[in-house]
């Protein structure tokens, strides 16, 4: 993205968000530079996905604010993409859905198939290309999903979960590919439940319990020493051997 | 009202694009007793070809089909009902009545007579008796010209139909085939023209009771739709339809229709009688 | 009445001849339901789809009237229509009435309920599993809901063939707007009531025949249709 103001840093100010007179986020306040992968943990039900879904648009907060270094929202959507847990594809062929991504963005029709080709070989599903996405195995789609955000080349990369629902295999190659996005400069933004995966791929740690953030931490000491009661109860109760 | 003007003229081109836009045609009003008896099939395609436009034949009733030339949307009405006819024409509705063909009604009933109806000549007398015996009637109900008079025939009789009424009297609201349908399967007298009964085939045990009274003629009458009040009918097109059906070859036409060998309508248009000289038939009454 | 027995040979007889009056009538009944579907689809499929995905005041409401008017009788369209359509009416001076052209008409405002309430339920549906996704890669609004509609494409069809199906099927909308005219405006379901109450019974049995096994076939159709792209695309 040379060329245009860098989205970063993303400052959450008093996030709060309530649906349902239930307040799931009770104001959560954070900075998010380029660079370190982020994670964030928490139990079911802390939070997480509602507040990855308020910093990427999806949902609009109840009072607080998102900001994405004063940029506007159209330029801000632009500078991020997301995995869910889930992965959404058209019923198309694995690269007309990453075809369609960069038609939404914006990208010329001659460099799209090139820009498409090359995510799909980012990510090793070339040879697929032309297979419906559908019929593609979870961790498939799911890396489909991965390429479809490789091609637009975000700034930011939010993933809710990506991996609960793929077997060690899939995970272990999804993993590989977040590293790539990490080593090319991509911010990483991940919610997940395997600690180990957190170790594997986080710098820094945030714990969500119910609508707060309680901790924030560089991985390793998060896990050596939590600071807070809920982190470590959190930490115990995802360990079952700790 | 513009735009939906608009959208329904698109609908209409594309809906119409193949045959139908250059046809040339006039809408005839008419009852379903001529429709249903098969005059029109025979009839339609001989006008058609000496005329060179189309006449379209919507089948109603004869009260629908006045009120199809009083909304204008029928060139000529071709019913069967003198007074509403005439009542059509002096509300101004209609241009000229010309009388073109005659039937005649007959009442026909189950063989084994329960109101001693049957055997005369005289249906006053014979609806006298199906009162008296309540015994089941089945009438059109429909406005149509069969049901009109029909009820014409209830007050030559003295009797106040609407008021006098019972159970034994069954008021079907459809057409001479249904009424037909149900009149056979009750047992039930029926008021019919001639022509229907013809062509008729589930008879059941009905047979007819009552037929050649005088008061039984049915005379049907041709009328162009007034273009003073409704300037858009084609009202030369429709006078030539007229005129056709009034002629010679429309007359003999029309006789020259049979089922089974007997005739079912016979021409009887004024300042042809000449021209129907040595046609078989039955002279007219 | 003709016996039964008789009358299916003689509908058989009339099938197997290929009779011309019987040709010409089941060929205008496809000419019109066609046409009338076509319309409805073009109409309704974006219709239902924007109503989907857009969020306006009054939208509840618009659904339950959209879903109720799927099971709007076909003679109270038909009168509605009549009255619109006939000289005395506001639309008079086009001359439709009694016109193939009415039936279409009458045909596609039944139809097009039907195409958009079932539209708007499988966009809605789909939605609810592609709303994150899109929106995150900035799909919005128009663009979402035509995506979508390409995307569930094949439930669609089966809308549209049930749209098809009642066009087919009713009677009493194109009997009073057309007039049952001879030639010109009869098709299967008026030649069906007006044979059936003359008596005449081998014309009318060919023709439910027919009927059947249109309707027999619409399903199947629906039904493989499904099932293929369910297999390719997944």
């Amino acid at each position: 993205m040379a060329g245009f103001a860098s989205i970063l840093p993303l400052c959450l100010r008093e996030l709060t968000f309530a649906a349902g007179g239930r307040a799931i986020i009770r104001g959560v306040s954070a900075r998010f530079d380029a660079g370190p992968a982020t994670i964030i943990l928490g139990a079911n039900g802390a939070g997480k996905s509602v507040l990855m879904r308020l910093m990427h648009g999806l949902l609009a907060p109840s009072s607080g604010e998102v900001s994405w270094n004063g940029q506007g929202p159209a330029r801000a959507r632009r500078g991020q993409a997301m995995v869910f847990q889930r992965p959404v594809m058209l019923r198309r062929s694995a690269l007309a859905n990453v075809l369609y991504a960069l038609e939404l963005a914006g990208i010329h029709a001659p460099q799209r198939e090139r820009q498409a080709m090359d995510a799909l070989e980012e990510v090793g599903l070339a040879a697929v290309a032309q297979r419906p996405a559908r019929v593609l195995s979870g961790g498939e789609q799911q890396r489909l999903a991965l390429a479809r955000a490789w091609a637009l080349h975000p700034e930011v990369l939010f993933l809710d979960e990506p991996t609960a629902n793929l077997d060690p295999g899939a995970t272990r190659e999804i993993e590989a590919v977040i590293r790539a996005f990490d080593a090319s400069g991509t911010k990483i933004i991940m919610s997940t439940h395997n600690l180990g995966q957190a170790r594997r791929l986080g710098d820094e740690v945030l714990c969500i319990h119910q609508g707060r953030l309680v901790e924030r931490a560089p991985v390793e000491a998060f896990f050596a020493k939590p600071a807070s009661a809920e982190a470590a109860a959190f930490i115990k109760g995802e360990s079952p051997w700790a | 009202m513009g735009m939906s003007r608009c959208v329904v003229a698109t609908v209409a081109l594309l809906a119409t694009a193949p045959a139908l836009a250059q046809q040339r045609f006039i809408t005839v009003a008419s009852t379903t007793s001529t429709e249903q008896s098969g005059l029109f099939r025979h009839l339609l395609p001989i006008f058609e070809k000496q005329a060179g436009f189309q006449a379209r034949v919507v089948a109603l009733g004869t009260g629908q089909a006045l009120g199809m030339g009083r909304r204008g949307d029928a060139d000529v009405v071709f019913v069967h009902a003198r007074a509403l006819e005439e009542r059509f024409i002096d509300e101004g509705f209609g241009v000229k009545r010309f009388e073109v063909m005659y039937n005649e009604f007959v009442l026909v009933g189950p063989k084994s007579d329960p109101a001693r109806a049957g055997g005369s000549r005289d249906i006053v007398a014979a609806l006298h008796r199906i009162k008296a015996a309540a015994a089941p009637f089945a009438s059109r109900g429909d406005r149509s010209g069969t049901h009109f008079a029909e009820l014409e025939l209830w007050k030559a009789a003295g009797i106040d139909i609407a008021k006098d009424k019972g159970p034994w009297y069954r008021d079907t609201g459809s057409g001479m085939g249904p009424t037909l349908n149900l009149a056979a399967g009750m047992k039930a007298y029926a008021l019919t023209d001639r022509g229907t009964w013809l062509w008729f085939r589930n008879r059941g045990d009905l047979v007819i009771s009552v037929e050649g009274d005088k008061r039984l003629f049915n005379q049907y009458g041709l009328i162009l739709v007034s273009p003073a009040k409704h300037p858009h009918v084609k009202k030369d097109m429709g006078q030539a339809f007229i005129d056709w059906m009034v002629s010679k070859e429309g007359q003999l036409a029309i006789a020259a229709y049979k089922i089974g060998g007997e005739q079912l309508f016979f021409p009887n248009a004024e300042g042809c009688l000449a021209c129907l000289k040595g046609l078989a038939g039955r002279p007219e009454v | 009445m003709p016996g039964t027995a008789e009358a299916v040979r003689g509908a058989l007889g009339l099938i197997g001849a290929g009779d011309p009056v019987l040709a010409g009538i089941v060929a205008l009944s496809l000419a019109v339901s066609l046409s009338a579907v076509a319309l409805a689809a073009l109409i309704g499929l974006p219709l239902g789809a924007a109503i989907a995905v857009g969020r306006f005041p009054g939208r509840r409401a618009l659904i339950v009237l959209l879903n109720a008017l799927m099971g709007l009788p076909p003679v109270v369209v038909g009168l509605l229509i009549y009255l619109l359509l006939s000289r005395a009416g506001p639309l008079g001076e086009m001359g439709l009435l009694f016109t193939p052209s009415a039936m279409v008409i009458a045909q596609t405002v039944l139809v097009l309920p039907i195409i958009a309430a079932l539209c708007r339920q499988a966009v809605e549906d789909a939605w609810v599993e592609y709303e994150e996704q899109l929106r995150s890669l900035g799909a919005e609004g128009l663009r979402a809901a035509l995506t979508l509609v390409w995307d569930i494409r094949f439930s669609l069809v089966t809308a549209v063939l049930a749209g098809l199906g009642r066009a087919l099927a009713e009677v009493g909308a194109v009997m009073i707007v057309g007039g049952n005219i001879d030639g010109v405006t009869r098709v299967m379901t008026t030649t069906i009531a007006l044979e059936t109450s003359k008596g005449d019974l081998p014309l009318a049995l060919s023709l439910g025949f027919i009927l059947i096994a249109l309707v027999v076939l619409l399903n199947a159709a629906a039904h493989l249709i499904k099932e293929a792209a369910q297999r390719r695309y997944g």
